[in-house]
């Protein structure tokens, strides 16, 4: 390894690649990949399972993967990608070296650690309490050692994320302000300090629990601070997801943001607003007041609302405008469709915005309010919100990134570049099926997290509506199509990280 | 480009289409911001307004005297229970049931008290679709009025181990 000094510069961006900083986000995103196949194995086992016309796994083994399906997919998976793209968002896009590699080694070493040890206690049945581990529902000690190990790993990564800001800053590494791609991710970097600050609040305590140390952990209180959590996580995910927008709109069409004060100042909302939303998951608990939940949930929430809102504008338009200039002027939409779809960064953003705002975002802002929280709460309408926003928003957006990291920092060409292309089509399709599923069986009352909606071992007999059972079996073929679009992305990033080309240091070729 | 430093002084006004732009989406907002408490003010269907802890011993000691005193018969060996118009009604969540079964009397209000003895339950009423956090140590306290007579049922939809998906309780609203 080296001292952090050596470097190449990039022939097509111009940006220096520091070596170290190559070697860490190769590895925390080769991790990342390593646990979305984890994911998308249970994804396929758990979706097959809710679909009462193969109902797969035994229930006990159902519990247990629905467990590590939300862990190694909400937690792992994004979260060492997340890492990886701070320090590409630091160090390469600020030309600077990266602080402390080798504490950066150690962050990694934390949150691996962390993960198998949370995957171990999982798979073994010793930890089946959902991801959110609601207590008084214990799993066994080394569980929780396992999340906080994790957490403690990601925490030590955004310091890494700030120190190199800071020495980029001193060493004059860049002229003026950071750009707009670093500035997102610096947002998300400081949400993510919150966020890690509520989650040792609240697991700390919770391992002392499960030791048998502390007697009372008040499973209300538990919920509040869980969600200062867990919430708090996914903004860390939008944040990261619109800054990858970003990226994804230069890196295919050129863009460059039209208005950087108006790009600027939403993530500075996104900062300022979104964690105190994370109450809406309490709406319907017994444990707040309605003033509070309001405040809560009214109008801090639509000021973040407003920030997505702002980006749902600039995004499209610096696309467009980006497109015009290139001659693309024909009628209303000729810079659309002449747009490249034939390349996987283009669809991949535009189904991850079209996904996270009109699927994702559309059903959060309805089911955020004090009434209809009553009426999806808990409910599989829950799943297929949050299958819009994290999955065909945020992964779908790091799928389409990934394409590109692969040759322009890990400089190996892509193998499979059709089925790159096709990917993120495919994808998007599934995800959308899965989302219209869910919602319609939510909707009708389908709960999450339940092994037999058929309710065949139940001593009061209970049937649901049978459009139940049409809109499970919609999302049931979601989730097939969805694991293909997955399987193909795992295929082409791992074969062409390790087998793909070797490019010559000079070669300016993306795809 | 957004992975450069803008040129340098980027703080510019905003075109006419942003503005526009953005004061709609502001006033929207700004409705569904008066929205969230005028609908608790007008509207009829809200979550518990009363926040009320009660130690799981003594909830399971009241719910256990309401059981006895207006218990009507057995079902799977679940007493059904029915309570007096306007009286205090206990539901309690419990691995894997829901207790008592309640026949109850469609235009009477009854204030429910919801909580459980164990660990979190989900309160999902059919085929209405109403759903509230059954919470350990806290009494989730509801006036509900039946407005039409008939079977329902409750599932639970927050994982409670093992037996989740086979835990239905039931009213029966005459
Ligand atoms: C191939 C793609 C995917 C498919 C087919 C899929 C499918 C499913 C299914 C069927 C469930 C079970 C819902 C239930 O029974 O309540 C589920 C739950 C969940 N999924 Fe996915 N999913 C996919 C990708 C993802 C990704 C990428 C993430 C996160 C980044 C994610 C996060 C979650 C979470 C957090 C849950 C909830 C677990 C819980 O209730 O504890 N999924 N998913
Ligand atoms: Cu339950
Ligand atoms: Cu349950």
């Amino acid at each position: 390894m080296s001292n952090g000094s050596e470097f190449r510069t990039c022939p097509i961006t111009g940006k220096k690649v520091f070596a170290a900083t190559q070697n860490l986000v190769w590895i925390n995103a080769v991790t990342a990949v390593v646990f979305i196949l984890v994911g998308g194995i249970m994804a396929l086992l758990v979706g097959l399972t809710r679909w009462p016309a193969v109902h797969l796994l035994s229930a006990d083994l159902f519990y247990r993967f629905l467990t590590a399906h939300g862990l190694n997919m909400l937690v792992f998976w994004i979260v060492f990608f997340e890492i990886a793209g701070l320090y590409f968002g630091s160090s390469v896009l600020l030309n600077s070296r990266l602080a402390a590699p080798k504490v950066a080694w150690l962050a990694y070493l934390l949150m691996l650690v962390g993960a198998v040890l949370v995957d171990v206690m999982v798979f073994t049945g010793k930890a089946t309490v959902m991801f959110s581990s609601y207590v008084p529902l214990q799993a066994d000690p080394l569980y929780y050692l396992g999340i906080i190990l994790f957490a403690v790993g990601a925490l030590i990564g955004c310091a890494i994320f700030f120190g190199t800001l800071a020495i980029a800053k001193a060493e004059k590494t860049y002229e003026g302000s950071v750009p707009l791609v670093t500035f997102g991710l610096s947002a998300a970097a400081i949400i993510a300090v919150f966020t890690l600050a509520c989650g040792a609040i609240i697991y700390i305590p919770t391992l002392l629990w499960s030791l048998g140390l502390i007697t009372n952990l008040d499973p209300g209180v538990y919920r509040l601070i869980f969600w200062g959590f867990g919430h708090s996580s996914q903004q860390i995910n939008v944040t990261a997801m619109v800054s990858v927008w970003y990226l994804l709109g230069a890196l295919t069409v050129g863009a460059k943001p039209v208005n950087e004060k108006i790009c600027r100042s939403a993530f500075l909302l996104y900062i300022l607003f979104i964690n105190l939303a994370s109450e809406h998951h309490l709406l319907t608990d017994p444990t707040l007041s309605p003033y509070h939940k309001m405040a809560n949930t009214s109008y801090f929430m639509y000021l973040a609302v407003l920030a997505s809102m702002i980006h749902a504008l600039a995004i499209p338009m610096c696309v467009e405008v980006a497109q015009r200039k290139k001659g693309y002027t024909k009628g209303l939409f000729e810079w659309l469709t002449k747009a490249p779809w034939g390349e996987p960064g283009f669809p991949a953003l535009i189904f991850s915005l079209f996904i996270f705002g009109f699927i994702g975002g559309i059903t959060g802002v309805v089911y955020g309010t004090e009434q209809l929280s009553i009426k999806t709460h808990n409910t599989w309408a829950m799943t297929g919100h949050f299958h819009g926003t994290v999955v065909g928003g945020t992964t779908l957006a790091f799928m389409g990134l990934t394409y590109y990291v692969i040759p322009l920092i890990f400089r190996r060409e892509i193998i499979g570049k059709k089925i790159a292309t096709l990917q993120p089509y495919i994808f998007a399709i599934g995800i959308i099926l899965i989302a219209l599923g869910m919602g319609g069986a939510g909707t009708l009352g389908s709960p999450r997290r339940h092994w037999d909606i058929t309710f065949a071992d139940a001593v009061i007999p209970f049937s649901f509506d049978p459009a139940v059972l049409f809109f499970t079996t919609i999302a049931a073929i979601g989730v097939i199509v969805a694991v293909v679009g997955g399987a193909m992305y795992v295929g082409v990033s791992v074969l062409s990280v390790f087998f793909g080309r070797k490019m010559a240091p000079n070669e300016a070729k993306m795809l | 480009m957004p992975i450069t430093s803008p040129e340098k002084y980027w703080w510019k006004p905003a075109d006419k289409e942003e503005k526009l732009w953005i004061t709609i989406a502001l006033l929207w907002c700004l409705v569904l911001t008066i929205m969230m408490p005028l609908m608790h003010v007008i509207g009829t269907q809200n979550p518990s307004v009363n926040p009320m802890k009660i130690r799981t011993e003594d909830y399971r000691k009241m719910s256990d005297a309401f059981i006895e005193k207006y218990k009507v018969g057995e079902e799977g060996g679940i007493p059904i229970v029915e309570p007096p118009d306007g009286a205090d009604v206990y539901l309690r969540g419990q691995m894997w049931t829901w207790t008592p079964i309640l026949k109850l009397k469609k235009g009477v209000n009854y204030k429910f008290h919801i909580s459980s003895t164990d660990l979190m339950h989900g309160f999902s009423l059919m085929p209405l679709v109403m759903n509230f956090q059954v919470v350990p140590g806290h009494d989730n306290i509801l006036n509900m009025t039946p407005t039409s007579a008939g079977t329902f049922h409750i599932l639970c939809n927050e994982f409670c181990g093992i037996g989740h998906h086979t835990m239905i309780g039931k009213i029966i609203v005459s």
